[in-house]
């Protein structure tokens, strides 16, 4: 079934990397990562433990208010601090720089220091660039802020009211966006079902929270004009004229250089508040300033707090079980600004209906200002919410039909004959075999067992409860994600391209160039080495892999949606086959054979079947670049390529947006099982049992798959069990730091057992699908429901997140909630 | 500044020699003054164990000293874990083979407070000790397991 047009040069590389008779020879192996012992000998060379000569240090001061004009400032103490360099403030800005960039519609304007008004608690008022960071530190306090105190826009839904004060006044409205989508015909099929549940669900504000936090040395060329900014940092390549708008300098004049980072999970995507600041800082003072957030400004005023959204929702169905419409309709809280649009809800509109055959959906949303920090992207991008609605909805039907939960989603689950499969919004599932992954997570869990566990264990009056949920894991997006919003959208991408650079040096050593941010914590090299090594069967260890900076870089989108390995891959394999191609003609000339006749194998080429008839790939390199006139004459020098690897399937929305067209289409899906066992009387949980199983096509190191389904499982257990940044009635955060923001440690997180079904792509290379977010895209669902299990004698429902301690024991013990 | 003092420490076998403001931090003396980079910050004020070195043995929160309260110490960071000629240390190979890290920031932390554990506890003791003992040390990456198995196989596995 053709669904759409592939991208032809996608096309090739996908039919070139189709699975062969001959099994591979390095995916697929779980090899230790390439870049793991420059960070075991501590010379990861993160952000802060650069040091340029010269170098100055900022610290900013962040508003006390939540909402208020700033009357005046006075930095002249500060200026008196020895070693004092500089004091920046918005007067600053308002002269030399342009406004932060904004993939938000509408008059919402966010400068890198507040101008004229703070608009959440932690804004930049003031900059201070010192010799060092204790000198800046002891300068911002110096800083007096006259302030005049606004009224503070704090609840989203009143905030929607008239009469309320307004975050941006220009906009003239704290409703930055509000719109309803309809696929099918939603209120048809909720007349005829006979059943529907509905629930009004809370989805906490928390944050990526890396170790490592956003950081950014600024060093200006007085003598070129350009502005260096290294960075822990760097997708799309191809928007980074939108920071040098910023700056107001020559887009070519940027040079942004990408650092490794200790973590990212949505944080660090598509960061330019803190690089671009650096680089303003570095062109008012003509020297290499450096700017690392600590971990207050990361808390109060970083780039991307996650998702705090309040819904509405209902699923209809049928007696038997069958899922027939859902009905959603939330309101989210996006902050003060509106940075990165409200593309976490196109996100969750590529898998909105999850694994299921559901046919109609609404989906309805208020995108909300209020005097909070901005909202972005956390690990999931917005899907991860929608998972853990539809999942809860489905918790709700099965109870409401007095149906096993795992019954209810089988009924419902897409049939493995029908992909690529369209999903009433327009996006595509590409390949799939739902059953397969249940009937293996089962099995693996021995779930049998675990029901009869847990009778008896109920029997002698122990809270044991078991958790199933199921989700899919779209990955790969094409970018309309981000306007397919509005019917007449000012700036309109459909391209979101990785690239690669591969040279074989004369000496036989393969170099490759990789063209956005990449490693922060995923495993970027591992996986271009083992796509090199199954290319040429070299040793992935002998592969050498670096980044490029902006100026030399081709189109790069980076990591993010789960879509780095399957692009890098596409890029990787699309620029081994032109080398593979002219190696072999080199060869064939070589050893007198037709090319036909040729393989890739122990580190050169040889004749199939003929072990002694073989070259080195440097015998052949050796010729490509010194030997020209060994070469058939219509070759260049050299052995090295370039690709440009674009979005492999994607379409336009249709002009109604009644289809959204594909925008997401290589769709993971997984299941997880939890037994837990509850103490009501601290409200403390042990789980007796973990395990998931993921499908996400063809794997190129299960290991390292595996860190990421665990890793995303357990930050899936913070949202759901202990993680929200908590603003009080005058919105200031009132957890600031890790003392009272807790994280997961060793002892909240359970021993996980993961299981891997295969079901290939047709449409990426080696049919790689993307699977970095799947574990947070479960967790919340699955403790929602394991809790909820184990508390049934008390009739609890799980309406919001974090589930505490406290919660739990007042659930069991304290006045029923309902 | 006039009111800077003197610290002698010695830093994975080999003294060094410092002038510094008394408020300085441990870790920035160490990162900054003596370029071991290799201990990483990550709140600055002794909740997540990042910054975690042995002194004298003993894992502290290079955060929350002053880099005086050191002076005539000796300390153990990353930097110290793999031979001179760079090959990863027992522990440190442990955590490469089972995937013990994935930004890698947490790490140096990780294996110092390994380090001590496995002092005590040469056989590696249980899982749930092991857990305990790495409980200071907050990871973002990893889910903690590829680590709890990492120290289990370096306990298990021959020096
Ligand atoms: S940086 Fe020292 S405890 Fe967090
Ligand atoms: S590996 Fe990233 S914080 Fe531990």
């Amino acid at each position: 079934m053709s669904i759409a047009e592939q991208d032809p040069n996608a096309a090739k590389v996908a039919r070139e990397t189709a699975g062969t008779e001959t099994p591979r020879r390095w995916l697929g192996k779980s090899l230790n990562r390439v870049e793991d012992p420059r960070f075991l000998r501590g010379q990861g060379r993160y952000l802060d433990d650069i040091k340029l000569p010269g170098m100055l240090h900022a610290a900013v001061l962040g508003s006390p208010h939540a909402h208020a004009k700033i009357i005046s400032i006075d930095t002249s103490k500060a200026e008196a601090l020895p070693g004092v360099v500089r004091v920046v403030t918005g007067k600053d800005v308002a002269e030399h720089a342009a406004p932060l960039p904004s993939f938000g519609a509408g008059p919402i304007v966010q400068d890198m220091i507040a101008i004229e008004k703070v608009r959440h608690y932690g804004e930049t008022v003031a900059a201070v660039i010192a010799e060092n960071r204790y000198i800046a530190e002891d300068a911002c306090d110096l800083i007096e802020v006259v302030y005049e105190q606004l009224p503070v826009v704090l609840d989203p839904v009143a905030a929607r009211e008239e009469g309320s004060a307004l975050v941006h006044e220009a906009l003239e409205t704290n409703t930055a966006y509000e719109r309803t989508f309809s696929f099918g015909e939603v209120d048809r099929a909720f007349e005829d079902a006979d059943r529907s549940v509905t629930a009004n669900l809370y989805w906490p504000r928390s944050t990526g929270m890396p170790m490592d936090t956003n950081g950014a040395i600024g060093d200006y060329d007085r003598g070129t004009g350009v502005v260096t900014i290294h960075a822990n940092s760097m997708n799309f390549t191809y928007f980074l004229w939108l920071i040098a708008g910023s700056l107001k300098i020559p887009a070519g004049k940027l040079r942004l250089v990408p650092v490794v980072a200790g973590g990212s999970f949505g944080s660090k995507f598509f960061m330019h508040k803190v690089p671009t600041f650096a680089g303003f800082l570095s062109m008012l003072v003509g020297k290499p300033v450096k700017y690392v957030e600590d971990r207050r400004t990361h808390i109060t005023n970083n780039d991307h707090h996650g998702s705090d959204r309040r819904y509405d929702a209902s699923l209809a169905f049928d007696d038997d079980g069958e899922f027939k419409a859902l009905r959603i309709s939330c309101i989210d809280d996006y902050g003060a600004y509106l940075q990165f649009g409200t593309g976490t809800h196109g996100n969750a509109l590529s898998q909105i209906v999850g694994p299921y055959r559901i046919q109609h959906v609404e989906y309805s949303l208020a995108a909300v200002l209020t005097n909070k920090n901005q909202q972005g992207a956390y690990r999931g991008f917005g899907a991860e919410v929608s998972n853990w609605i539809l999942e809860r909805l489905v918790d709700l039907a099965a109870r409401d039909l007095d149906l096993d939960r795992v019954e209810i989603r089988r009924r419902n689950l897409i049939p493995a004959g029908s992909f690529p499969y369209r999903t009433p919004t327009g996006n595509i599932y590409d390949s799939g075999n739902y059953q397969g992954v249940l009937a293996k997570v089962l099995e693996d869990v021995d779930y049998d067992h675990w029901v009869e566990y847990r009778a008896k264990a109920r029997a002698e009056g122990r809270h044991v409860g078991i958790g199933v949920v199921a989700s899919q894991e779209r990955s790969v997006f094409s970018s309309t994600e981000f306007w397919f919003w509005f019917d007449d959208p000012q700036f309109t991408p459909t391209s979101s391209p990785e690239s690669a650079s591969v040279r074989i040096g004369p000496t036989g050593e393969i170099v490759v160039t990789l063209h956005s941010q990449s490693m922060w914590g995923n495993s970027p090299e591992t996986v271009v080495s083992q796509v090199l090594a199954e290319e040429f069967d070299v040793d992935p260890a002998s592969v050498v892999v670096n980044y490029a900076d902006s100026q030399n870089a081709l189109p790069g989108t980076g990591p993010g949606g789960s879509r780095y390995t399957v692009m890098v891959a596409g890029a990787v394999a699309g620029a081994s086959s032109e080398l593979k191609d002219k190696i072999r003609r080199i060869a064939s000339d070589k050893l007198e054979v037709a090319e036909a006749d040729l393989e890739f194998r122990d580190g050169g080429v040889g004749v199939v079947g003929v072990p002694d008839r073989h070259l080195m790939l440097a015998d052949i390199a050796m010729t490509a670049y010194m030997f020209r006139l060994d070469l058939p004459p219509d070759m260049p020098s050299g052995l090295a390529a370039h690709c440009t690897y674009d979005h492999p399937l994607t379409t336009l929305p249709n002009a109604d947006r009644s289809d959204l067209g594909i925008f997401y289409p290589f769709v993971g899906h997984a299941w997880h099982i939890a037994v837990i066992e509850v103490d009501i009387e601290t409200g403390k949980l042990e789980f007796l049992r973990y395990a998931a199983v993921h499908d996400a096509g063809t794997i190129v190191n299960p290991r390292t798959l595996d860190g990421q389904v665990i890793g995303g499982t357990v930050q899936g257990l913070g949202t759901a069990l202990y993680e929200e940044i908590l603003y009080d009635d005058l919105g200031r955060v009132r957890n600031e730091s890790f003392e009272h923001y807790h994280l997961p440690s060793s002892m909240d997180a359970p021993s996980i057992t993961v299981g891997h079904q295969e079901t290939p792509s047709p449409y990426t290379a080696y049919g790689i699908k993307g699977a970095g977010e799947g574990g947070r895209m479960l967790a919340p669902a699955i403790m929602s429901a394991a809790i909820e299990d184990a508390l049934s004698p008390y009739g609890v429902t799980v309406t919001s997140l974090p589930i505490s301690a406290e919660q739990i024991v007042e659930w069991a013990t304290g006045p029923r909630s309902d | 500044m006039s009111d800077k003092r003197v610290v002698r420490v010695e830093v994975n076998g080999a003294w060094h020699d410092g002038l510094v403001e008394p408020r300085r931090t441990l870790s920035d003396f160490l990162r900054d003054d003596l370029d071991l980079t290799g201990t990483h910050v990550a709140c600055e004020n002794g909740f997540c164990g990042n910054c975690n070195v042995l002194l004298d043995g003993e894992t502290v929160r290079s955060c929350l000293m002053f880099a005086v309260q050191a002076d005539g110490r000796s300390l153990t960071t990353v930097e110290g874990l793999a031979e001179p000629d760079g090959t990863l240390g027992r522990l440190q190979q442990a955590f490469h083979d089972n995937h013990g890290l994935q930004c890698g920031f947490c790490t140096p932390a990780m294996l110092l407070t390994a380090h001590e554990y496995l002092e005590a506890y040469p056989d590696g003791g249980t899982d749930e000790q092991i857990r305990e003992a790495i409980s200071g040390v907050i990871c973002r990456c990893t889910g903690y397991q590829h680590i709890v198995e990492s120290i289990r196989a370096a306990a298990g596995g021959a020096a």
